[in-house]
């Protein structure tokens, strides 16, 4: 019986809400309950973005993630905004290209990825939230091939099948990190 | 079991009301709500419907009147400030018999308020939305799943009582993803020989119409509308109760409030304080029996929203006092915590409530 909370924080365009969405994916291929719920509105045109994932072996009650488990900082004002919410034990994903500053907290793990660095010397530029979730999946021992390979394919619709590829160099790109 | 796919409550209606045999959508757009207009923009012309941006709320309203006139099964969407403009046709629905689905993606308001999640509209949707004497078949959905089923259901019930049916969500509600499946038993639908579709010179004309000058006529029309009201009270009612076993403080809360509530229950039950929830999926007609059955052992009752205290009311006459009903509630956008209903939960407890 377990349950996880994460929460996807960063700029509008860094591909906040389908990192989250991929999570979310793959927590239902593994036959979780999973909720996703987005922050919606202005702020989602070149500001902050975020989105809320519950994965969980039993049903979700509030969507909303408050005190996330995972915290993912993919810029400055996200790690600002959410670090202490974090519970005690938790971990913390940080985008340390574009995010200079070190995790205050000393109760929580930290991973700092340059993933933003990682993704251009790689060209694939616009993968900086793949190579993080990457990481994640290792770090929680959870990179299941066969079940991130479809939830890929989930969240990558036919038109753009070219990208399936890709994304999953992130994510291997992140995972050897 | 149908494979589940995970998709945002409001794509979740859209592709429900479709598979109900909605092939009419008429709407404007609004935050947080749009994307069950862009669905039925994509999918409707594809299935030989009929997607039709109206100039304005108001006119959309209308032109769901006209489709509901001819028998069709026809909705339309908004969120607060456009569902108030369309408060003159909800009136006109009614008072003409028409049964069609209306979907509120609850705002902040009052005014255009903001775009993020409320449930302050529950008095509009609750008593009619409209003037004269007439009520709505309102559903409050808090899964995406339920916003799928429960439109196929409104539909459903518009048919079976000629009357409008409200899918009453919020902004979470519309923008979450959740796994949802799409597979419906979908009943036949009834006749409708009410219905304007032409008389081929083989009948009578149907006349679809709310305007009545004869007072006395105008009086019955309402005692049988109401009549009919008392039947759907009497069998439509639907709720959900939550460890409602043995507990002695019960918490009121629908769609949004009721799931953070849930976190709350479990967190206070750990504490060994014993809580449950009611949460109506109907809240019109209110599900007043599981209140009543629930204020002879319960000491306390909190009512959670995501307004000023609106559902407290019926939470209040269900319940007639027997005990003191309180409200744990946040507004204009913002959405109570896990913990502060917590906190409702052990002030209660502290005060006698139940422990």
């Amino acid at each position: 019986m377990s349950t996880t909370q994460y929460l996807f924080a960063g700029f509008g365009g860094q591909g906040i809400l389908f990192a989250g969405k991929f999570t979310a994916y793959k927590g239902l291929i593994e036959e979780k309950q999973v909720s996703w719920l987005p922050s919606y509105g202005p702020e989602m045109r070149g500001g902050t973005a975020s989105c809320s994932v519950i994965v969980s072996d039993d049903p979700v009650g509030s969507p909303i993630v408050s005190k996330p488990d995972v915290l993912i900082a993919m810029n400055l004002p996200s790690l600002d905004r959410y670090e202490d919410a974090v519970v005690p034990g938790g971990t913390i994903f940080v985008d340390s290209t574009l995010v200079e500053r070190k995790v205050k907290r000393q109760d929580v793990t930290v991973h700092y990825i340059p993933a933003t660095r990682l993704a251009s010397e790689n060209g694939i530029s616009t993968l900086a939230n793949m190579i993080i979730v990457g990481n994640i999946l290792k770090t929680f021992n959870d990179f299941g091939e066969e079940s991130v390979n479809a939830a890929l394919k989930k969240v990558i619709s036919a038109k753009h099948a070219d990208m399936l590829d890709v994304n999953l160099k992130a994510l291997k790109i992140g995972a050897e990190q | 079991m149908a494979e589940k796919v995970l998709m945002k409550g409001n794509e979740a209606i859209a592709e429900a009301a479709i598979k109900a045999g909605c092939l009419h959508y008429f709407g404007y757009p609004i935050t947080p709500q749009t994307e069950i207009a862009a669905y039925m923009a994509k999918r409707m012309p594809k299935i030989g419907g009929v997607f039709l941006q109206a100039e304005s709320e108001i006119a959309a309203i209308n032109m769901v009147y006209g489709v509901a006139s001819t028998g069709h099964r026809v909705m339309t969407s908004s969120s607060s400030p456009g569902v108030s403009l369309k408060g003159e046709g909800l009136s006109y629905l009614a008072g003409s018999d028409l049964p069609a689905l209306i979907v509120n993606v609850q705002r902040g308001g009052p005014g255009l308020g903001g775009i993020q999640p409320s449930q302050s509209d529950y008095f509009q949707a609750t008593r009619g939305g409209g003037h004269g004497d007439y009520h709505m078949i309102v559903l409050a959905p808090a899964s995406v799943q339920e916003m799928a089923d429960l439109t196929v259901k409104g539909f459903e019930l518009a048919d079976q009582y000629r009357m409008t049916s409200m899918i009453l969500a919020d902004g979470t509600m519309g923008q979450m993803m959740e796994p949802v499946s799409l597979e419906f038993d979908i009943k036949p639908q009834p006749a409708k020989p009410w219905a304007t579709t032409g008389t081929n010179m083989e009948r009578e004309h149907n006349i679809i119409n709310s305007l009545s000058l004869v007072p006395e006529e105008l009086e019955q029309l309402n005692f049988a509308r109401y009549d009919r009201y008392k039947v759907i009270e009497e069998n439509e009612t639907m709720y959900e109760e939550y460890k409602m076993e043995d507990a002695e403080i019960c918490i009121a809360a629908f769609g949004i409030a009721a799931r953070v509530s849930k976190n709350a229950i479990n967190e206070a039950r750990k504490k060994g304080i014993k809580v449950g929830l009611i949460r109506p999926i109907t809240l019109w007609p209110f599900p007043k029996a599981p209140f009543e059955k629930a204020a002879k052992t319960v000491k306390q009752f909190i009512s959670v929203e995501l307004s000023m205290g609106q559902m407290i009311e019926d939470v209040k006459l269900a319940t007639a006092c027997q005990a003191p009903v309180t409200l744990c509630n946040r507004v204009g956008g913002m959405i109570p915590s896990p913990d502060m209903v917590l906190a409702a939960i052990e002030e209660a407890a502290k005060n006698g409530g139940a422990n």
